[in-house]
């Protein structure tokens, strides 16, 4: 038998084939004739306006920052979801004190507006 | 050691059906969107390459494949450049435990829905890549809004997945295949609602209508794209009609008893169950609105994810009871 991650390293390279494939054979056949205004990033037709790379609302921040939480909280409920029906009432009572650690993580941040978007 | 050359020829043509399958399968998929949109719109769509239109995108494929390749000037060329690969590359690893049949699977890794849960998801970096390479305005709002909309759909589509592996007890795609046989998921009042908790963040996820805000033609031209032509823009078209195809055959896996069905062959059966949550999810498209970016945050955080806490929460109750 194959190890495992064979078939993911494999595929992964796959991937890197088909993407680069298709670059390399567009490379050879495409037309080159870039010229300054061609290669002005696009804003509907007027003259750029200043750097793109602007300021960003913090909201995006906060939003990431809760995802983390709830994401790493899911991989840890995952194997336990696999075998709680084995462990009995013992492993559900933990999960669903657990979860409301969490809820009640998400309801401090809903309400200190965390949640909003202005 | 003996070298396993056998598994390696296997798994190699494996490989090569996956590949042509991709291309195959998102050539059509981008024509059969515009046959199903000009159908709801009473249009015609495309109709003049070939019967019905059937080889537009072939021609379109050669079109971008002439296409001249224009670098935004100011971009930060090698992140711009890498961009596409992150898009393209999960989309074809994703399929690595994809369950076409009971033999029809690459390799039916342990971990399964995990993994393609991860895997799809890294493709939010190639995202966020293609927004800030790209020194554009408009790409760099599109990818932002992406990022946060994909991470935040994340927790309630894992979520309802957990129903599912609480159901199933197991977390490998032929494991879950196989606990369906005495009878499909969603025939479970619990399990109904994950999965339109599933549905609705998937369809998040893909970004499509009603949740397209990051690709919102008419106010952000096309989003963390518009500076990409070509072949790269192609990239991007075909990892986000595969990505579709992953989700719509995921939930086709989770909760309509995936390759499971009589008569038919399995893997018949299964692109029949994943071409048909394909065309509901396009019929969505073309007849719902594009809901605003504060109504899609506050609905993922505030509806969606307390909602699918709670049913996690029910469903382990029921099955502590009861076994």
């Amino acid at each position: 038998m194959l190890p495992d991650y064979i078939h993911i390293t494999f595929f992964w390279l796959l991937g890197v084939i088909f993407v680069g494939a298709a670059f390399a054979v567009s490379w050879f056949i495409r037309p080159k004739a870039p010229s300054a205004v061609k290669c002005a990033p696009y804003e509907c037709g007027e003259i750029v306006q200043g750097d793109s790379r602007v300021q960003f609302n913090i909201r995006f921040y906060l939003f990431a920052l809760i995802f983390v939480i709830f994401d790493v909280e899911i991989l840890f409920t995952i194997p336990w979801a696999v075998d709680f029906q084995q462990m009995g009432m013992t492993a559900y009572l933990e999960m669903v004190v657990f979860m409301l650690i969490l809820a009640v993580g998400l309801a401090y941040a809903w309400k200190k507006g965390a949640l909003e978007w202005q | 050691m003996n070298f396993p050359v056998q598994e390696l020829l296997k798994l190699a043509a494996k490989g090569g059906f996956v590949l042509g399958f991709v291309a195959v399968s998102a050539m059509f998929l981008i024509w059969l969107e515009r046959k199903v949109s000009a159908w709801i719109q009473n249009r015609k769509g495309p109709m003049m390459t070939g019967p019905q239109g059937a080889f537009q995108s072939v021609a379109d494929t050669v079109k971008l494949l002439l296409k001249e390749n224009i670098v935004p000037s100011g971009a930060d060329f090698f992140i711009w450049w890498l961009a596409p690969f992150f898009v393209a590359i999960p989309a074809v690893m994703a399929f690595v435990c994809m369950p076409f049949g009971p033999h029809h699977i690459v390799y039916d890794l342990n971990v399964g829905i995990l993994y393609i849960c991860s895997i799809t998801s890294v493709s939010v970096l190639g995202i966020f890549m293609a927004g800030w390479g790209s020194n554009n305005k408009y790409s760099l709002l599109g990818g932002m809004r992406s990022a946060a909309q994909i991470i935040s759909y994340e927790v309630p589509l894992l979520l309802s997945v957990l129903v599912v592996v609480m159901e199933a007890g197991t977390v490998s795609m032929q494991g879950i295949v196989h606990a369906q046989e005495p009878g499909w998921f969603i025939l479970k009042p619990n399990v109904m609602v994950a999965f339109l908790i599933y549905l609705i963040s998937a369809t998040a996820e893909v970004n499509r209508v009603p949740f397209d805000i990051p690709e919102a033609e008419s106010e952000l031209v096309a989003g963390y794209h518009t500076e990409y032509s070509g072949m790269k823009f192609a990239m991007f078209f075909v990892a986000e009609y595969t990505n579709f195809f992953i989700i719509s055959a995921t939930t086709a896996t989770l909760f309509f008893g995936g390759w499971l069905g009589p008569w038919a062959p399995s893997p018949v059966w299964f692109l029949l169950k994943a071409y048909g949550i394909v065309f509901f999810l396009m019929w969505v498209r073309w007849t719902l609105p594009r809901l605003r970016m504060d109504q899609m945050m506050t609905f993922a955080w505030k509806v969606l994810t307390p909602l699918a806490l709670v049913n996690v929460l029910v469903t382990g109750w029921f099955l502590v009871r009861k076994g």
